[in-house]
């Protein structure tokens, strides 16, 4: 017999279908006055809400940032982004990072987490080890990694003392390697990110559940996939979400790396969006820019959290 | 259940291995953070002579002390503020069903989907107009804003968890709004305080886009941006380098190893809120 997640019938049919009675309910009971949520709506409304209107606006003009006369260029600015090879490359990087972020570090944080969930006696000083890179300033692991990873760095030392030294590469000159890197040193610092949100979904399963599909004679293989995986639902789409929300933003990792070299072999929307607004004071563009990286944002976390939400309750159900 | 066996053996080789591949680069870090400039020999080659001058000449040079304490005014100060509005703000949009209510919460989560680079150039913009720019309060307002959407959600996620039987105790035995939040509800929202106290503080604390767009050519700077500026002049010295990032990592993994605890819990808390 194998554990299969248990299967209710719709309850749909019996929630009544008049949901007035709820809301009076509601409102029959003095609530907590509006005015609470005043001092928060005020500081979101002035820092996020209003700028980022406005930064909509200005992505349909050629304002250069200082000159109060600028003027509006229709869809001008995201016709340039068509015809520019650099933000088109961008996007495509953009994209490639987050998800190659998105299946390495999350395939490793599930590994890991299992490693750190079983039986062995350094358990809890590898969990706290291992999450330790990922409380660390993003900018000064990366500035680390710019040296381990130069031609003379620690990484080909290591590799030629392990005569592996036909290994030897420049890790963040090589415009063919260069993206790569930087992936790999933000697998470095968040796999054990992903693996300590996986092991609290790990740790949450019932000890009981363990036990039954034990007794059933599941094999680790069979345990994981039939009794494990569906009960890690929410740590899945947690961990999903964050890295590839945080791939799509990456900004300070590839700064401070490359700068989005060598030549534009690293570029980001966000390095992008940074120098056309602060080294070209082409501001109007990099708002253009910055509307683009908004879309996708929008529709690459809600098509997920739609997919994701619906298997949570596949498995859940 | 979970017995010892010769395979456990083996996965604790295995990620015993696995963290000495993680450990590898906080090895060489410190190896030559505290090597003479002089030694020239192979950066994992174990530093023959060890000296902590490195560390001084950092501090100097780079005018760590100046940016560690404004990253802890900005980190503290922005903190307590958006903990403070966002509990508070959380208690009726969880509580009340009214339209506002409804509305004013969605609009509020429509922030988690905007990207900080989208408001970051306007608010530039209004924050020299301000003058505000190049002082460390141009920070303390910006993340006080720009975490509301994510804090929030923390708080109306638990809120609406959470039983309201001793609120309207509260509410029944005389005390105002204000004094039921702050005696009976505000301490029963512990558990998701400490997470939105470490991912808010850690994100501030961490954070370089802001500073760099809202502090640059300033002498007020917090650690990571500091420490760009220091690697941007020393960029041949790594030796000084390397010490200026182990003092700008000290202090993150001296709180993180005191709390471990409660720091990886407030991460492994989003999955519930």
């Amino acid at each position: 017999m194998t554990i299969a997640p248990h299967k209710e019938p719709p309850v749909r049919a019996a929630a009544p279908p008049d949901r007035r009675p709820v809301i009076a309910r509601g409102r029959r009971r003095a609530g907590p006055p509006w005015w609470f949520a005043l001092p928060a709506m005020l500081l979101f409304a002035f820092v996020v809400l209003v700028p980022s209107a406005r930064g909509v606006y200005y992505a349909f003009t050629d304002w250069d940032g200082l000159d109060p006369h600028f003027s509006l260029v229709g869809l001008g600015n995201f016709a340039t982004m068509l015809g520019d090879a650099d933000a088109v490359q961008a996007v495509g990087h953009t994209l490639l990072i987050a998800v190659s972020i998105t299946i390495i570090q999350n395939g490793l944080g599930l590994l890991l987490a299992l490693g750190v969930n079983s039986a062995i006696k350094s358990r809890n000083v590898l969990r706290v080890f291992l999450f330790a890179p990922a409380v660390v300033t993003p900018i000064v692991t990366a500035y680390l990694w710019r040296n381990l990873l130069g031609p003379d760095g620690a990484v080909n030392s290591l590799l030629g003392a392990v005569g592996l030294g036909g290994w030897r590469q420049d890790w963040l000159g090589d415009p063919e390697l260069a993206l790569w890197s930087v992936v790999g040193v933000i697998v470095w610092q968040y796999a054990g990110y992903s693996m300590v949100i996986f092991l609290a979904g790990l740790q949450s399963v019932p000890r009981e559940i363990y036990e039954a599909a034990d007794l059933d004679g599941a094999g680790p293989v069979r345990r994981f996939w039939s009794v494990i995986r569906p009960l890690l639902a929410p740590a899945f789409t947690v961990n999903l979400m964050l890295s590839i929300i945080g791939g799509i933003k990456l900004f300070d990792q590839v700064y401070a790396l490359t700068g989005g070299g060598p030549g534009h072999a690293t570029d980001t929307l966000s390095t992008l969006i940074y120098k056309d607004a602060f080294t070209l004071g082409e501001f109007g563009y990099s708002i253009a820019l910055a509307v683009v990286l908004t879309i996708i944002v929008a529709v690459v976390s809600s098509g997920q959290y739609l997919v994701l939400s619906r298997n949570e309750k596949g498995a859940a159900a | 259940m979970k017995r010892y066996r010769l395979r456990t053996f083996g996965l604790e080789l295995a990620m015993i291995a696995v963290a000495l591949v993680v450990g590898f680069p906080v090895y060489v870090l410190i190896n030559l953070a505290v090597r003479a400039p002089s030694d020239a020999s192979s950066p994992i080659r174990p530093t023959t002579a060890p000296t902590l001058d490195n560390f001084s000449e950092a501090w100097e040079q780079g005018r760590l002390g100046g940016a560690l304490a404004n990253s802890v005014v900005v980190t503290v100060i922005s903190v307590v503020i958006v903990l403070a509005v966002c509990s508070l703000a959380a208690y009726p949009l969880a509580r009340v069903t009214a339209r506002w209510s409804r509305g004013m919460f969605l609009l509020i989560m429509l922030g988690l989907l905007l990207p900080f680079q989208l408001a970051a150039l306007p608010l530039y913009q209004t924050m020299r107009d301000l003058g505000l720019l190049g002082t460390p309060w141009a920070l303390v307002l910006f993340y006080s804003g720009l975490q509301v959407p994510f804090t929030v959600f923390l708080y109306v996620g638990f809120l609406r968890a959470l039983p309201r039987d001793f609120e309207d105790a509260a509410l029944i035995d005389g005390c105002t709004p204000l004094q039921g939040f702050r005696y009976v509800v505000f301490p029963m929202l512990k558990p998701v305080t400490v997470t939105a106290l470490v991912l808010n503080a850690v994100f501030v604390w961490n954070d370089f886009f802001t500073p760099l767009l809202y502090l640059s050519g300033s002498a007020q700077q917090t650690m990571p941006v500091a420490i760009a500026g220091f690697v941007g002049q020393y960029v041949s010295d790594w030796n000084l380098v390397f010490a200026a990032l182990v003092i700008s990592i000290l202090p993150i993994l001296a709180v993180y190893f005191a709390l471990q605890r409660s720091i990886i819990n407030g991460f492994a808390g989003g999955l519930r809120g």
